[in-house]
Order: structure tokens, then C-alpha cells, then sequence
């Protein structure tokens, strides 16, 4: 086997790979049963396999050009999505749309109304 | 807020190394090093750092490069047992359990509590739900939590990421901090 084929073959994994872990995350934001397991699954699989198949992507096209692109895509989809994940959840949370029947045990829910009355005064600037 | 606690010069090396940052990605954007986008990066990384001035970051501690190398080794091996976690559970049958716990911090600085919560987002199980900048408390959202015992191993995996973490980038002042911390289980 040629090192282009190696290559080759491993981009391919890579690719197949990340697109299943990306299927696998859509599936489970199917089917969680609430929006803060959901964000797990766009937090995590989905991360994961973006990033393989830019590295799949990376091997296969193997200009600098391309590369530095996919590594900016790589480390802002690193840095932004817990971002987004903790926003999302953190709005979700406060307006009660997480289900507290799943929960084994809520340790925010005392602190939460601290967090309530030192908003008070303004409660259209936080969610 | 740390932000008033800074001296000029510390906020002046914030700034410079936010210019210098953008200054990279400016580069990368365009998928070459050439002084033309360096100087074009340097005066855009300027005017956006003035336009939408930054939060300084204080940043009191110091690079241990072999410590950094560990953290991403552990940080992209849990990213991969995180992500195949989901997956499995994607295609389980029921409903998976979950918890929100509180996890105190033992390094209360920004830096260390932005880096902690975006690793932790990004490890097995678990998602920040709420953040308490004073008390440096992450409220951590678990996935897939077996029982009490599982919920207790998840908690002090935290607080190991967070000792990775200091050992890599932290002082020597919260380096000790976290070292003689008792509630940090052997590793």
C-alpha cells in the first residue's frame, strides 16, 4: 500500500466516522427526552464529528490555504459551542422547561431563587 | 468582576495579547502569513478592540508546556468517550437519567472558570447549567447518571479536570491551592 493510499484510507475513516457521530447527534436530539439532555448531544457528538470530518477534509485536500480555514472552524466550534449549549440550557432551566422527574438530584434549585432576587430589579436583562 | 483589580500594565499585556490573537486569526482567514495581513489584521484587531473593548482577562499564572500537553490529551480523549457516550445512548431504549450538581470550584478566577466550564461542556456527561461568578460554583447538568455513587465518581471528575487544568496554565499560589485540597480523591 502507497502512503496516498494510507492517506486515503484514514481520511475516509475520519469522514465516515464523523458523519455517523453527527447522525447519532440528531438522533439523539430526537430523542432525549429533555432540552437540557439534548444540548449534550449538540455539545458533544456534534463537535466531535465536525471536527473529524474537517480532518478527513484536511488530509484529503492537503492545501495551506484550506488547512488554516479548518483550523479556525475547528477552534471556534471548540470555544462557541458549550457557549451556545450553556445558554440555551441556562434560559431553558430558569423558564422551567426541564423535566425534574429525570432529575436524580437538583442541587440549583435552592440557589435558584438567590439568583432570582439579585435580578430583581431588572428582569429583562438576564434570561 | 476581577476587572478593576488590574494594574495598567496587566491590562496592557490583555490587550496586546487579544490584538496579537486576532492578528492570527486574521491570518488564517485568509490562508497565508504576509506582512500585508499582518499590518491589515493589526489595524482591524485595533479598531475592533475599540470599538467592542474586551473584558480584561487576568492572567497571573504560567504556562507548564508539559501539563498543557497532558490537559489536551485528556481533554480530546474524554471529548471522544463523551461523544460515543451520547451516541450510545441515542440508540438505548428508555429515557436517560440525569442530575444537576453543584461544583465548587477551588480556583475562583475568570480565566480559570470560563476554561473549566467550556472543557466541562465538552466531557463525558456533563453541561453547565448555571454559572455563579462569586461563589465560583459551575451547576453542572449530568447525562446518564446510574446512581448516587456514579453521581459522586462525575463530580470529583470535575474537580480533576479543574486540577489538569491549574496545573497547566495556573500560579504557583493556585497550583497549591488546589494541591492541598482535601476533596480531591487520588487520581
Amino acid at each position: 500500500m502507497t502512503v496516498q493510499g494510507v492517506l486515503d484510507a484514514v481520511a475516509a475513516v475520519c469522514m465516515v466516522t464523523g458523519a455517523l457521530l453527527s447522525l447519532a447527534a440528531g438522533i439523539a436530539l430526537l430523542r432525549f427526552p429533555d432540552l437540557l439532555s439534548r444540548m449534550h448531544a449538540a455539545a458533544k457528538p456534534q463537535v466531535l464529528g465536525l471536527l473529524l470530518v474537517l480532518t478527513g477534509c484536511a488530509i484529503r485536500i492537503g492545501t495551506v490555504l484550506d488547512i488554516t480555514t479548518m483550523v479556525l472552524i475547528a477552534v471556534f466550534q471548540l470555544a462557541t459551542a458549550p457557549v451556545a449549549a450553556h445558554m440555551v440550557g441556562r434560559a431553558a432551566y430558569r423558564d422551567g422547561q426541564t423535566r425534574s422527574d429525570l432529575l436524580l438530584t437538583d442541587e440549583l434549585a435552592p440557589h435558584l431563587d438567590e439568583y432570582a432576587d439579585q435580578t430583581a430589579p431588572n428582569p429583562e436583562r438576564r434570561p | 468582576m476581577n476587572g478593576p483589580s488590574l494594574t495598567k500594565r496587566e491590562r496592557l499585556r490583555s490587550r496586546v495579547t487579544a490584538v496579537i490573537g486576532l492578528i492570527l486569526v486574521w491570518n488564517l482567514l485568509w490562508g497565508s502569513f504576509t506582512w500585508l495581513n499582518t499590518i491589515s489584521g493589526a489595524v482591524i484587531a485595533v479598531l475592533l478592540l475599540v470599538v467592542f473593548p474586551l473584558p480584561p482577562v487576568k492572567f497571573g499564572g504560567r504556562l507548564r508546556p508539559l501539563h498543557v500537553v497532558t490537559f489536551f490529551a485528556r481533554f480530546f480523549f474524554d471529548l471522544v468517550v463523551a461523544s460515543f457516550q451520547v451516541a450510545f445512548l441515542a440508540f438505548r431504549p428508555g429515557e436517560p437519567k440525569s442530575a444537576i450538581v453543584a461544583v465548587r470550584l477551588r480556583v475562583r478566577s475568570d480565566l480559570n472558570m470560563t476554561l473549566v466550564a467550556e472543557a466541562v461542556s465538552l466531557v463525558p456527561g456533563s453541561l453547565i447549567a448555571e454559572a455563579d461568578q462569586r461563589t465560583g460554583t459551575l451547576y453542572i447538568h449530568m447525562l446518564g447518571v446510574k446512581d448516587a455513587a456514579h453521581l459522586e465518581h462525575l463530580r470529583a471528575e470535575v474537580l480533576r479536570l479543574e486540577a489538569r487544568l491549574v496545573r497547566a496554565i495556573g500560579s504557583d499560589a493556585e497550583l497549591r491551592k488546589v494541591n492541598d485540597s482535601r476533596e480531591e480523591p487520588a487520581a
